[in-house]
């Protein structure tokens, strides 16, 4: 088997916790992400799920060296990145890109969209100013957004568009990782639906690796190969994808299954019962 | 007689652009002790339809510009703001999606729960304080009389919901209405209140509008189903029959939409999208609402001509289009 994308190992970011106005000092540290490790194969996505404070997100910012990890080791493309600094680390960036939640405070509402797009272009100097015009109308048309409207500014368009501008962005450098945090989750289910398509598309035609957060299970379900759970900024489980689902080992990642309410009021009640047979047990743990 | 009975609601927005018709001619009927669950996309109308119903909406812009509400036989449209008063809280309570802003972060917990109790009940201090502490320990708040006097940042997002929980059912209301009550929770933690709306309204025999954009969520609480498009409803039907027999092909596109928990190979299959938007409502198309993002409307239908009525198909089970599933099977109708 070939080597990995991306290796993470016994990853640990600690936010220290300060009290004291004049004279400040450290009384404790937040474990946000405590000693974590994953692999993740080019083309392929690892879907990282969990509630709001396990560590998500801290993981997916650390990974693309936004937060500098405490302890632990980052490989990507046989580079350790945690050790990596100015001009080294802004090259690796090219290859590494993020699409955030929300699509509303993501977006620099004074800048069109046309400049949206090609920023990246501009700020690693990536051809001349007529080739990056023409491949910001190339990105935009892959994302399924009209480039005829190049010009106009990200008011002007709904969530599930102001999503494929961010997708377009991310796409700028032609990058080998994106990382998606929660792309899906302020949008409309039938919105939700095109998005998670056109990351699939993109995936298919592009050769492209995701590192997927979202805090739908549903949604990870659909798009992931692996899947990765989070819980107190440990990886609780993990493993590929349909075996998770089917045979969660854990009683935090059989909890969570349990909870999520399903379209189907005949599977409801053995659901119900279900869960609150595992929230018991759970808390009797 | 049905405990609420809303008939011909049509609530617009007078906005510089043009008026709004956000809810345009919407009909409900709760009976006592039911649920409904109202489901939609973002500005569907279904948050305005609950808010027009205890008349909370700012005029203006907004204005209830034809129908009628009634609950338990009085008419709430023709209300004075004073008579509205003893209906508000104490017959219908209302929860909101954010608990965090909902509560006033001034205000002990204490002082928001015994508020309700002693402006509507007439309780005294002491009473009062004694009746919050039943009330929040119901809820499954624990040491809450020693949690009475904390102010609510102490409270994460789903204790939050709880205590607005409380506050919500400290008068017996006979009508809880619900918008987005666990959007902004965790999953484990919606589940927890779900589970505790399911109980509350058994014990205190409560009818309840739960209002939802998630599917999961209406088929697990409600008894019936209102799915509303563009201002309207364009499909009613009891739970079990909704999910199970849809009619509408708005429904069937919204619940084919849905990732499934349990489908076997993510890689492979494409989620079935909408093409398109939903209407502007500022000049919404005299015809079928859906017909534009419809695979079942063609050019010559009747629907596209003039709006289809909403009517019944079975019993119990109402649908506004031109198209519902039953009759394209009979007639072996692909999209």
């Amino acid at each position: 088997m070939t080597a990995p994308l991306l290796e993470v190992a016994d990853l640990r970011v600690h936010f220290p916790v300060r009290k004291g106005l004049l004279f400040d000092r450290t009384v404790g540290h937040v474990r946000a992400v405590d000693g974590i490790g994953f692999e993740l194969h080019e083309g392929t996505t690892l879907g990282l799920v969990g509630e709001s404070g396990s560590g998500k997100s801290t993981t997916a910012l650390a990974v693309l060296q936004l937060i500098r990890a405490t302890t632990g080791t980052v490989r990507f493309l046989g580079h350790e990145l945690t050790a990596l600094r100015g001009s080294e680390l802004r090259e690796m960036r090219r290859e590494m890109q993020i699409v955030f939640q929300d699509p509303y405070a993501s977006l620099d509402p004074r800048m069109t969209v046309g400049k949206i797009v090609a920023e990246p272009l501009e700020i690693h100097d990536v051809g001349s100013r007529r080739m990056r015009r023409a491949q910001v109308a190339r990105l935009l048309e892959l994302v399924g957004f009209d480039p005829a409207y190049t010009n106009r500014y990200p008011h002007e368009f709904s969530g599930g568009q102001r999503q494929r501008i961010g997708i377009a962005r991310a796409l700028a450098l032609n990058p080998r990782l994106i990382v998606c945090d929660e792309p899906v989750s302020a949008l409309d289910v039938s919105i939700q639906a095109q998005i998670l398509n056109l990351l699939k598309d993109l995936q298919h035609d592009l050769g492209l690796t995701y590192l997927f957060i979202a805090h739908d299970l549903a949604v990870i379900r659909s798009i992931s190969d692996t899947v990765a759970v989070m819980q107190n900024g440990k990886i609780v489980e993990q493993g590929p994808a349909g075996d998770v689902y089917a045979r969660p080992r854990t009683a935090y990642t059989k909890a969570l299954l349990a909870a999520v309410p399903v379209p189907d009021p005949q599977r409801m009640q053995a659901r119900k019962a279900e869960r609150r047979r595992l929230r018991l047990a759970l808390a009797s743990e | 007689m049905a405990l609420l009975e809303v008939e011909g609601l049509r609530t617009h927005f007078f906005m510089r652009e043009g008026v709004v018709h956000a809810v345009d001619g919407v009909d409900l009927s709760l009976e006592a002790g039911r649920t409904l669950g109202v489901v939609g996309e973002s500005g569907c109308g279904k948050s305005v339809t609950a808010l027009s119903i205890l008349r909370l909406l700012p005029e203006p812009p907004a204005r209830i510009v034809a129908g009628s509400v009634r609950f338990d036989g009085r008419e709430l449209t023709a209300l004075s703001e004073q008579e509205l008063e003893t209906i508000r809280g104490r017959q219908i309570a209302m929860i909101f999606q954010d608990p965090m802003t909902a509560l006033n972060p001034t205000l002990t917990i204490g002082t928001q729960v015994t508020e309700m109790l002693r402006h509507h009940l007439g309780l005294d201090a002491r009473v009062a304080r004694r009746r919050a502490v039943e009330l929040l320990d119901e809820v499954g708040i624990a040491r809450a009389a020693e949690r009475l006097d904390d102010y609510p940042h102490r409270f994460s997002g789903g204790m939050r919901q709880r205590v607005m929980i409380a506050i919500a059912i400290s008068c017996e209301p006979r009508l809880l209405i619900a918008d987005e009550p666990t959007t902004s929770l965790d999953v484990t933690v919606q589940a927890q209140v779900l589970d505790l709306l399911d109980d509350l309204r058994h014990a205190h025999q409560m009818a309840m509008i739960l209002i939802t954009h998630n599917m999961g969520v209406v088929a697990e609480t409600a008894d019936d189903v209102a799915v509303m498009y563009a201002g309207q409803i364009v499909e009613q039907a009891p739970a079990a029959e909704l999910f199970s027999r849809p009619e509408h092909p708005y429904t069937e596109a919204l619940l084919a939409s849905l990732p499934d928990l349990e489908r076997s190979d993510p890689r492979g299959t494409r989620l079935t999208t909408i093409p398109g938007r939903p209407p502007d409502l500022i000049s919404p198309p005299d015809a079928c609402r859906f017909a534009p993002r419809c695979p079942y409307a063609n050019l010559e239908d009747s629907c596209v001509q003039a709006p289809p009525e909403l009517r019944e198909i079975r019993p119990g089970h109402l649908v506004r289009t031109a198209h519902p599933a039953s009759e394209r099977a009979l007639a072996g109708v692909a999209p």
